[in-house]
């Protein structure tokens, strides 16, 4: 693997602010390592390197002349496919979009350059964000860089490979049940679920609105601090965006857990299906804690069993509504018919893969006439029992300890054909989504077969900072592993001088 | 539901989605098994009320550039298949 691989985000922007290093040539480098091993891992939809290279000249341009480009300085970023990007097509790794290119940024993406990063490109997801391996992608899996087998995890999986892989050091995700813990986990990387409200959800293609909330990946807890950092903040073009300045996250690294109470939530870590390593690692994480000051106890949460068919009630409800937009009138696809209501729905079938046309007929049903009172009406009643069980948790804790995922990565294929055993990959992760809290995913080890394992450390609305000085200690607590080899001669690279389209027809 | 969700599903997805869909269901019954008297629904975790802008003119997208990603356009508008049943 080339160096790229392994210098932090923080190193990068320092050297690059200093004129140490040119952002030039650090994005070379990256898109060499890209150009390298992507061909087999299957990160990117869309490698941006053309406007990579002209932003990180204008970075170092902008330090020639003695301006601060911001505190991300020429630091490569891979950015989600569900996230909008001027002039750069933007798929939700769906049919239905192939081809689309947004006329506007997100709001995380003008803040990105903003604070100094270079975007890479555009990495692979679950068709728009719904799965937890990124097999549903339209333009095929990633992979995992530690085990090509197996899934990376999703629906973010392609940010989480590609920072695995050191292809980025940082990454953008999206988290709506998950889906950018459980794909830091099983790639073996730090992955940030930020409080909702905090990151503005602008230009993120919506899934399922009250859960949706964009957030960092990275190697470290510190990368991933400062690129929350750089994104988080009130945006007036986001109406749930919150009006309170988000708790910085930098400064919280090293800050230490003496004093801390941690609760190690018992219904997401000896709930059934979690495997033994993953376990024994939560356990590990939870001592690893109590030496470094914390007092660490169990709490037991009951109300957090149904979280799981609650979100699977609330979230599909959302998506068929937000995804009734998908009509082939005024973007993407377009299958013609007899008359409008025809021409909908073949564009529909022809536009959308399987996991998408399921949640929308199960959303469809949650809010269909006759079965709204006993399914969406009855989750949103859960939601709140679960709202005010984390409540009473966080009278008794600063900061909750769980499993991230029940499993390492597993195999690809192994559950496509199973929707409720894909679906209960989340069940540690869904319930923050719900509350709207925090939560973010450490690697602690591997499993017997080497594979990464990932544990969670959750927190009240905006206790980010908490959080990450949790997450920081642990990281420094964590049992040795080595970065995942990727067998980058037996894989198929494009050489370097592949340019900015790759993706969309893989 | 496939009619109400505007897809044209075939016979072939109709059959495979059908028991999928009921083993979701059935796990999804627990909830509708619960007592929730006293709770009231959550549709949102942080609620914000009247959310406001100030009335300021400022510039919007050229439509120009949004219709170039339309599947079909005419004399600046969208262009879709006729709507109603009969024929113009």
């Amino acid at each position: 693997m080339s160096g790229a691989a392994t210098t932090p985000a923080l190193a990068i922007a320092d050297a690059v602010r200093r004129r140490e290093r040119r952002a030039v040539e650090v994005v070379e480098e990256h898109l060499a390592a890209i150009a390298e091993v992507d061909g087999g891992l299957g990160c990117f939809l869309e490698v941006t390197a053309d406007q990579a290279r002209r932003r990180a000249a204008e970075v170092d341009a902008a330090v020639d002349a003695g301006r601060d480009p911001g505190p991300l300085a020429g630091v490569p970023v891979a950015v989600k496919d569900n996230l909008c990007t001027q002039g750069v097509p933007t798929t939700c790794a769906s049919r239905i979009l192939q081809g689309w290119h947004p006329p506007y940024d997100a709001t995380v993406v003008t803040r990105l350059a903003g604070a100094g990063a270079v975007v890479v490109g555009k990495t692979n997801l679950d068709e728009f964000a719904m799965g937890s391996s990124t097999e549903s992608s339209a333009f095929g899996p990633t992979r995992n860089p530690h085990d090509p087998e197996r899934v990376p995890g999703g629906s973010s999986g392609g940010s989480a490979a590609a920072v695995a892989a050191g292809l980025a050091p940082l990454a953008l995700g999206s988290d709506t049940g998950g889906s950018i813990r459980q794909p830091a986990a099983l790639c073996g990387v730090v992955g940030m679920k930020p409080t909702y409200g905090t990151v503005s959800r602008y230009g993120l293609v919506a899934f399922a609105s009250s859960l949706d909330q964009v957030g960092p990946f990275a190697r470290s807890v510190a990368d991933a601090a400062a690129l929350y950092d750089a994104i988080a903040g009130h945006d007036p073009c986001d109406s749930t965006s919150l009006h309170q300045v988000p708790p910085a996250c930098g400064p919280a690294v090293g800050s230490g857990v003496g004093g801390l109470r941690v609760g190690l939530v018992t219904e997401l870590t000896e709930a059934e299906g979690v495997q033994a390593d993953v376990r024994r690692r939560v356990a590990e994480a939870a001592e690893a804690l109590a030496s470094a000051g914390a007092t660490v106890d169990p709490v037991s949460i009951p109300e957090l069993r149904v979280a799981l068919p609650a979100y699977y009630l609330l979230a599909p409800a959302e998506a068929s509504s937000n995804l009734a937009r998908y009509d082939g009138v005024r973007y993407g696809l377009r299958v013609d018919g007899d008359d409008v209501a025809d021409m909908n729905a073949r564009t529909r079938e022809a536009g959308f893969g399987a996991e998408v046309k399921r949640r929308i007929l199960l959303g469809t049903y949650a809010l269909s006439a006759g079965y709204y009172d006993a399914y969406y009406g009855q989750a949103q009643r859960v939601r709140t029992l679960i709202i005010q069980a984390f409540r009473r948790a966080y009278e008794d804790f600063d900061v909750l300890l769980s499993a991230t995922t029940p499993s390492t990565a597993f195999r690809l294929g192994e559950k496509v054909d199973d929707p409720l055993a894909m679906y209960l990959s989340d069940v540690c992760t869904i319930p923050t989504n719900l509350a709207g809290h925090p939560a973010m995913s450490v690697p602690f080890g591997t499993d017997g077969a080497g594979l990464p394992v990932g544990v969670q450390v959750l927190a009240p609305a905006l206790g980010e900072a908490v959080m990450v000085a949790a997450a920081a200690v642990l990281e420094q607590a964590a049992p040795p592993t080595s970065l995942p080899t990727v067998a980058a001669p037996t894989l198929t690279g494009a050489g370097t001088g592949r340019g900015a389209a790759t993706g969309g027809a893989r | 539901m496939a009619r109400l969700a505007r897809i044209a599903l075939t016979e072939d997805e109709l059959d495979r989605y059908a028991p999928q869909l009921a083993s979701v269901l059935e796990h999804a019954a627990q909830v509708a098994a619960l007592d929730t008297a006293g709770a009231a629904p959550t549709a949102h975790p942080f609620p914000l009320r009247n959310v406001l802008r100030p009335d300021e003119p400022r510039p919007s997208l050229d439509p120009q550039v949004v219709l170039a990603e339309a599947p079909a356009a005419e004399e600046g508008r969208f262009r879709v298949p006729r709507i109603l049943g009969e024929a113009p």
